[in-house]
């Protein structure tokens, strides 16, 4: 799964301690996520959405659809 | 300003993970030491007396399922990703210690081993893999 969480995280000069905060998660799993290593579970990913004020499938892409 | 903000509260996070983790230490502090009691003191303390015995093999117990309870607590207060590290190395160390221990087993019901297997062996291979498969874990996910 591909996901925008570090464009949009740059958009906002967040760092990824900060939005790890927000998401109340650790920095490694930010990390793992923006690396495409982990995928969040779908109540991390409308969390992400909400705090984005995104759809979620604005942030998070299946590979086959690209 | 709003960095400030979000260093602090990742702090908080960090110290609620931290007073878990601290918890179980604590658990496994006592449980670790009713058990050095439960196995020294009915030959060092108390000369084999049941009564006594029976107690302090219910308090190693009782301490045992505190520290099974804490380490609930840790479980919790991780993220998803942590949890699935710690799934991950708690299934290897218990697939690893269930198969291992059954040829352990085996080696010495055929007699190809001239000692009897104990569960300390497996204990120590157990945790020894757990710790493995957390580094595994944290390395794979970094």
């Amino acid at each position: 799964m591909k996901n925008r969480l570090k464009v949009l995280r740059a958009e906002r000069d967040w760092t990824q301690a900060k939005l790890a905060e927000e998401l109340d998660v650790s920095r490694q799993t930010i990390n793992a996520i923006e690396t495409g290593k982990f995928d969040p579970s779908l109540p991390l990913a409308f969390k992400a959405a909400r705090l984005f004020d995104m759809l979620i499938e604005d942030i998070f892409q299946d590979k086959v659809d690209s | 300003m709003n960095k400030t903000n979000a260093e602090t509260k990742t702090n908080k996070a960090y110290s609620r993970g931290r007073v878990s983790e601290a918890k179980v230490h604590y658990w496994g502090l006592a449980w670790l030491l009713a058990t050095a009691g439960a196995t020294f003191g009915p030959e060092l303390l108390w000369g084999y007396g049941t009564l006594i015995t029976s107690i302090g093999i219910a308090i190693q117990l009782a301490l045992g399922f505190g520290m099974i309870c804490a380490f609930k607590g840790v479980l919790l207060a991780m993220d998803e990703l942590q949890r699935l590290i710690q799934l991950e190395a708690l299934s290897l160390a218990l697939g690893v210690g269930v198969v291992v221990g059954v040829s352990y087993e085996l080696l010495e019901d055929v007699k190809l081993i001239t000692f009897e297997p104990e569960i300390s062996h497996l204990i120590m291979l157990m945790s020894l893999t757990y710790v493995f498969g957390l580094f595994l874990g944290n390395r794979r996910y970094r």
